[in-house]
């Protein structure tokens, strides 16, 4: 029900978010969408790929600090109100949402990632609430068209 | 003017005399009353009975920070605690500070000496000085403050921190002389520029130590505010500031010889360097009570001459500070190691001891900061949490050196190993 997602620190230095799409270029890695939050003096670039297992281990090989966290994606119809419905049922449940970021917006649903506080209780809370959650093989090869 | 005419131009001959008369006595006073030194004697099969003059100074053993860090905190005093009246300390080379003591008799010696220095600067009972040194634990402000007072002068003891009262209080009071780190000098210059009351300014005369400055900036400053600056150099192992200071001459700085007995010594080999050459200053307290130190290594790399100074002054001046023998750096008058942040951030744990230090200078005031590498084992995908470790290394940083430190967590393995020893500062101030 987890997927597992690639975190990399990224210093604000010119040619490291190059070194890190490269690193994985080379081992034919896809990346099936990203959020990159910065701050002053880094960035920590957050991946869904479609193999994050060697992606993770080829980021390490460079020395990048790069490290594995679960989080869920929730398939939300595309209609005005449909987040705020999902995120107001993580918040009656007591849950906080920790970042989020777009998924894919392919076909009729949007797929949105979230780390929530408690992902166990967040999966259970929206599941009996009737929300279909992407599987994590799903998401790896989500926007993958294969290698060229 | 010259406030001690008979001590400051007294003959060298009579001051040799002088000197070696104080040495023995010194010599004497440590080794029946710091086992440290009868112990150091002892092995060097040296006794009181030896030391004839200052001729036979190079028999002496050498201190060093080090040694007093060893005898933390009080090892080294020479008197019962009865007799100590006042404690300052300063940064040791890892978690420990230096600690100095002083009786009654070593205070009023230092306020002779800080007296002489603003005497010698034209400071007199008419003045009123604004002392923006630390006060406290750094020597820095009240050794300043009792000097000027001992001289008469009004002190207006601002300490630091608040610029904007420091000049509103400059123009309300008519503040005629100031003693500061020279860097903050410059600071207060851009913010009485940026306030439009430049002009309005009535100092003449400005002392300034703590640092190393040039003489561009000596210039910048004594243009800009229209005043006469001196530089005052003192560490508090040997008394604080007043160990020695320049004249209107401003070609070296005069050593209050009677005090304190100045040598310079090659740093490598420790044999003596000949007049004008640049060496390691080692200087023997000839006066101290509390804490009489023999041959104390100062890390502090200049030259010494004994040529008559036009002044009239007779005393030998030590040339501008060329650098130091060791890695301590000074930053806004704190006296920095790289040992010490070290120290604190493997006793924190959270991180690995690679780091880099880098000291700049932004708007003329120093700032520091470190990068310290994100390992495996700290990194979160959480910005919050970064951030609180950045903050926490931070908070430790800064409580173990003193000073305010900007944190940068970088990359891990990209801060540059090296065989041997590590290159862990860059100072990007340009101080030529």
């Amino acid at each position: 029900m987890f997927i597992k997602q690639l975190s990399v620190f990224i210093e604000n230095k010119e040619g490291r978010l190059e070194r890190v799409t490269y690193v994985l270029k080379e081992r034919n890695i896809n990346i099936a969408s990203f959020s990159l939050a910065d701050t002053a003096e880094y960035g920590m670039l957050r991946m869904i790929v479609s193999d994050p297992d060697e992606g993770i281990r080829a980021l390490k090989e460079e020395g990048f600090s790069a490290k594995l966290t679960d989080v869920i994606a929730v398939k939300i119809p595309q209609r005005p109100g449909t987040l705020n419905k999902v995120l107001k049922i993580l918040h009656d449940a007591g849950l906080s949402v920790e970042y989020m970021y777009t998924l894919a917006t392919a076909g009729k649903d949007t797929s949105i990632i979230m780390k929530a506080s408690d992902l166990t209780k967040a999966v259970e809370v929206l599941t009996r609430e009737g929300y279909e959650l992407c599987k994590a093989k799903e998401a790896y090869e989500l926007n993958n068209n294969g290698s060229k | 003017m010259i406030w001690n005419e008979s001590k400051e131009c007294m003959s060298r001959d009579e001051l040799h005399n002088l000197q070696s008369a104080r040495l023995k006595k010194t010599v004497n006073h440590v080794y029946h009353n710091v086992e440290f030194y009868r112990k150091k004697m002892q092995q060097m099969g040296l006794e009181p009975g030896d030391i004839n003059g200052i001729e036979d100074l190079h028999k002496l053993p050498f201190t060093t920070k080090d040694d007093l860090r060893d005898n933390y905190p009080f090892g080294l005093f020479a008197v019962p605690q009865s007799q100590v009246v006042r404690i300052h300390a300063s940064s040791g080379t890892t978690g420990k500070a230096t600690v100095v003591g002083y009786t009654r008799r070593d205070i009023e010696i230092w306020q002779e000496c800080v007296t002489r220095v603003l005497a010698m600067a034209g400071i007199g009972p008419n003045d009123k000085i604004q002392v923006a040194y630390g006060y406290g634990l750094f020597t820095g402000g009240l050794g300043l403050h009792y000097g000027a007072e001992n001289l008469g002068a009004t002190v207006v003891p601002m300490s630091t921190g608040n610029t904007q009262r420091l000049i509103t209080m400059m123009e309300d009071f008519e503040v005629t002389a100031i003693a500061c780190t020279p860097s903050y000098l410059l600071h207060i210059i851009e913010v009485l520029e940026e306030a439009g009351k430049i002009d309005r300014v009535k100092l003449k005369a400005a002392i300034c130590g703590a640092e190393p400055w040039t003489e561009n900036m000596r210039k910048e400053i004594e243009s800009k505010l229209g005043l006469n600056a001196y530089d005052i150099y003192g560490l508090s192992e040997i008394l604080g500031p007043g160990v020695a200071a320049d004249c209107d001459v401003h070609n070296g700085l005069h050593v209050y010889e009677d005090h304190f007995l100045p040598e310079i010594v090659n740093p490598d080999t420790l044999e003596p360097c000949k007049e004008g050459e640049t060496g390691e200053l080692v200087i023997t307290t000839l006066t101290k009570e509390a804490l009489p130190l023999l041959r104390y290594r100062t890390k502090d790399l200049t030259s010494i001459s004994y040529d008559p100074c036009p002044c009239g002054r007779t005393m030998a001046r030590i040339s501008k500070f060329k650098g130091r023998s060791d890695d301590m750096l000074i930053i806004r008058g704190v006296n920095v190691f790289p040992s010490q942040v070290e120290a604190a951030l493997l006793e924190m744990g959270e991180t690995s001891p690679h780091y880099i230090m880098i000291v700049d200078r932004v708007n003329n005031l120093d700032v520091l900061e470190v990068q310290v590498e994100v390992e495996e084992r700290f990194f979160s995908d959480e910005i919050k949490e970064l951030e609180k470790l950045n903050k926490k290394i931070s908070s430790v940083l800064q409580s173990a050196l003193g000073l305010s430190v900007k944190v940068t967590l970088v990359e891990p393995k990209t801060i540059a190993r090296s065989e041997g020893k590590a290159k862990r500062v860059i100072d990007k101030r340009k101080l030529i």
